[in-house]
């Protein structure tokens, strides 16, 4: 044997037995409508009460659904709930369920979401998205080990009746239902299996899709569950979803008719994908806020007209029109447009005033505060190394240095978990972040700025009047009333401004044309239930 | 030979430890945690997790409990993906990486080979200016731009191949093409440099000489005289060509969307995941000590003026 030949044999062998390696799966029938999903990244974890990302939420709320789930246009719509009441006080909420059966034929009951929810409260579960559900009575002091988990408050009267206990009165309660923290789980098979109860092999759904394959990196495969309660009206049998980090790569995949969606593509892309391939892109007004936190525990930040004047120095159209380009709103408020329950209206005073004359407003209240060529205000500015940010935090120091020669911003650039861990442990200055909310209500971003949500109210705001405003509001049963009291203390937080709003997230997805029922909606969830593709709507 | 390889393998033990010593502690100095996300959980939670992982412990414990695992052959559970364990993803990830890896070098060795022997006895005529100008442009355009370019001209304008992922039941072999060819590129170019020097000097030597002075013809000369001394070099660049071919395979899989284990590694340390990181190390550096020591071997057994003793 020559040595090429030697080489060549060993290196073919290698391949050979690789290829081998990755086969499986049978290949779909002829007559199978398949969807091909870009899911943004690789679920860390496909239990509901371990995973964290919006990624992992599209898959989880394919397979599985709570008392209430979204509609295609993003509404909250009754989904295991049929019927419920809630008491005088707004305290207690008693849901009927619906009949219907996990995938392997077992009823659901009103336990299976006790157990759900008592397993997500124990602190061993380590579900670090516990604190969505704190507005159930004893969920916050289990999760702390204060309470024995089987004591809060959520009971099964029956097997199709199911009684919440609220710690206050919860008017965004429906939204919150549809959340994957709120999920039933199959405690027949998580008793049996623990938490291998979410591999392939164990795993049992009450929603329209079956997982069947999950390689990691690759993609994660779901399949009808022919036992949903709504499977009729369900068009797509099995849907892919593929980690799609790299959104540029993924938009030609989605070109190229690999990919039927994505949910991500480069901002700077914008102006050739409108040129290219018009029809497939979309983009919407999306319920989160790029805002940046100061950090009033430092002297130089405790002072609201020095935070106010730092605030209204940005040119949020041009970190809008020319830097992001996708269509994003400049914010000068935390929570976006079109929240529910929200009357909205909140802005800083100085909104309509050109920068220009801003950057004067913001000279005289720093040389009231005592800055000045002698006594030069210094800072740092973080910013993470992802997404937009890079692009943005120049402009920012640019828009800051314009006030006067002595406000002097530097810049400091982290990885993700470095900037996070330094905004929790106030080893900061001044932080970019974001915020996207978990449901549609505006408590889900004022919550942001009570002193109890430390280290998640990263400027260490400490504002007693905000706080008891915003819990008398959640205490409050007329939604108009409670609307405007959150409102009166947003105003309250723009006009101290711990937080300077800059822009409103907008979702950018590339979906092919084909893809019916993908709906535009803020909350940017998607399900694969309500989709079809019109060549096979136009055939029936 | 035996006691040679006996040798290799025992020294390549410290080398191994130092490896992930350094890889540990290096990764404990950078600040930031596995659970230190964009949206940060309950304080007591963080702290269960910790605990759970051993991570509240002094450093030189954390790594005397991993090495003793390691022993095992256990590589612990993954920080960041709370679904599965380490061994479990590289398990995954190893054989998608092998896989376009000995593809790429497969393609590499041989069209690299043929093209640098070509050059070389067409020395100085179009075809030799041809070779040497695609090898320039092979080693000088990195894959992270050759990547998207084939993927948009061949993927997307002409529709010839698909331009990620790895689906083979939807797209047979032919998702291989383009992650295989970028990742080949850069190394057909060398390879084909290296074989042309080397194939230049062989055939000006005195014993090809005599092997046409015998009247051997001239496919015989070149095959069985000629290539089998020219291909020296190569078997030497073999070592640093798959430690190349393995760092590329990083860009490749993040450029095709393929599930190797590159992915894991970038990812992994970014986001604190120390046993998916100390993980992907071992696996990495015993791979190149092995790869290296392969091509020792084989430049033993083709150059019979080498002897291991």
């Amino acid at each position: 044997m020559s040595p090429k030949k030697i080489l060549t044999s060993a290196l073919l062998s290698v391949s050979v037995l690789a290829l081998a390696a990755c086969g499986g799966g049978a290949p779909s029938g002829d007559d199978t409508v398949v969807l091909y999903r870009g899911n943004n990244a690789e679920p860390l974890s496909l239990d509901p009460h371990k995973a964290s990302g919006t990624w992992e939420n599209n898959i989880i709320g394919d397979m599985f659904i709570g008392l209430f789930t979204e509609s295609a246009e993003g509404e909250p719509v009754p989904g295991m709930a049929e019927s419920w009441e809630v008491s005088e006080d707004g305290l207690t909420w008693t849901f009927t369920l619906r009949e219907a059966s996990w995938s392997d034929g077992e009823p659901v009951t009103a336990h299976d979401f006790v157990f759900a929810w008592q397993r997500i409260a124990t602190p061993e579960t380590g579900a670090q998205y516990v604190s969505l559900l704190f507005p159930i009575q004893g969920v916050e002091q289990a999760s702390r080990g204060e309470l024995d988990p089987t004591e809060i408050g959520v009971r099964a009267l029956d097997d199709r009746t199911l009684e919440v206990s609220l710690v206050n009165p919860a008017p965004y309660l429906t939204g919150l239902l549809t959340h994957y923290t709120t999920f039933p789980m199959p405690r027949h098979v998580v008793e049996a299996v623990g938490d291998e109860w979410v591999r392939p092999e164990n795993i049992e759904v009450n929603g329209a899709y079956q997982l069947v394959e999950w390689r990691t990196n690759d993609y994660v495969q779901l399949v009808r569950n022919e036992r949903f309660f709504d499977n009729e009206n369900v068009c797509i049998d099995e849907v892919y979803f593929y980690p799609t980090v790299d959104s540029s790569a993924a938009g030609r995949r989605v070109r190229n008719g690999e990919l039927d969606l994505n949910m991500e593509f480069p901002g700077q892309q914008m102006d050739f994908l409108r040129r290219e391939i018009p029809e497939y892109v979309r983009v919407h007004p999306f319920m989160g806020t790029i805002y940046y936190s100061l950090n009033t525990t430092l002297d130089q930040f405790a002072d609201p007209n020095v935070r106010n004047a730092l605030g209204m120095s940005l040119d949020r159209d041009f970190i809008a029109n020319e830097i992001l380009r996708a269509g994003q709103q400049p914010a000068y408020s935390l929570i976006p447009p079109g929240m529910s329950n929200y009357p909205g209206g909140v802005e800083s005073e100085w909104r309509d005033t050109p920068v220009a004359e801003r950057r004067v407003m913001a000279r005289q209240l720093l040389e009231e505060a005592g800055f000045g060529p002698d006594n030069p205000l210094e800072f740092e500015f973080s910013y993470r190394a992802t997404g937009d940010n890079p692009r943005i935090a120049p402009v920012v120091q640019r828009d800051w240095s314009e006030i006067a020669d002595w406000v002097r911003p530097e810049l400091i650039v982290n990885d993700t978990q470095i900037h996070y861990d330094n905004l929790r442990a106030s080893a900061y200055e001044i932080g970019d972040g974001g915020w996207i909310a978990d449901y549609n209500d505006p408590y889900n971003f004022l919550f942001l700025g009570e002193f109890r949500s430390v280290p998640m109210n990263y400027s260490r705001y400490n504002n007693p009047d905000y706080d008891a405003l915003v819990e008398a509001a959640n205490r409050e049963l007329d939604l108009t009333l409670r609307g405007q009291m959150l409102a009166q203390a947003e105003q309250m937080l723009i006009d101290d401004m711990p937080i300077i709003p800059v822009v409103y997230y907008v979702s950018k997805a590339l979906v092919s044309p084909r893809v019916t029922g993908y709906e535009n909606n803020l909350v940017n969830i998607h399900r694969t239930r309500y989709m079809c593709f019109n060549d096979l709507e136009a055939a029936e | 030979m035996f006691a040679f390889i006996l040798r290799r393998l025992l020294v390549a033990i410290p080398t191994l430890i130092v490896i992930t010593a350094l890889a540990f502690f290096m990764m404990k100095v950078a600040p930031g945690g596995p659970f230190d996300l964009e949206r940060p959980m309950p304080e007591e939670i963080r702290q269960r997790l910790l605990a759970a992982y051993g991570l509240d412990l002094p450093v030189w414990q954390q790594y005397l409990d991993y090495m003793a695992g390691l022993v095992q052959g256990d590589f612990g559970p993954s920080l960041r993906f709370r679904d599965k364990d380490v061994a479990e993803l590289i398990g995954e990830g190893l054989p998608v990486s092998l896989m376009i890896g000995a593809l790429a070098m497969l393609l590499a060795v041989t069209l690299g080979t043929f093209l640098g022997s070509v050059a070389a006895l067409r020395q100085n005529t179009s075809g030799d200016f041809a070779v040497m100008a695609f090898a320039m442009i092979g080693v000088s355009i990195p894959p992270l731009v050759m990547g998207p370019i084939l993927a948009l001209v061949l993927g997307v304008y002409l529709g010839l191949f698909p331009t990620g992922g790895l689906n083979f039941d939807r797209h047979g072999i032919s998702v291989l093409v383009l992650p295989v060819i970028t990742l080949a590129l850069p190394q057909i170019a060398i390879i084909a440099r290296l074989m042309r020097a080397s194939m230049i000097e062989v055939i000006r030597s005195n014993y090809i000489r005599t092997a046409r002075a015998k009247g051997l013809s001239a496919p015989a000369v070149i095959i069985r005289h000629a290539l089998r001394s020219a291909i020296l070099p190569l078997v030497s660049y073999l070592g640093p060509a798959s430690a190349a071919v393995i760092t590329g395979s990083l860009v490749i899989e993040r450029v095709f969307q393929l599930p190797g284990m590159g992915a894991y590694f970038v990812d992994a340390a970014l986001q604190r995941d120390y046993t998916l990181v100390m993980g992907v190390v071992v696996v990495y550096a015993s791979l190149i000590i092995v790869l290296n020591l392969i091509a020792d071997i084989l430049y033993g057994v083709l150059n019979p003026r080498v002897k291991y003793d």
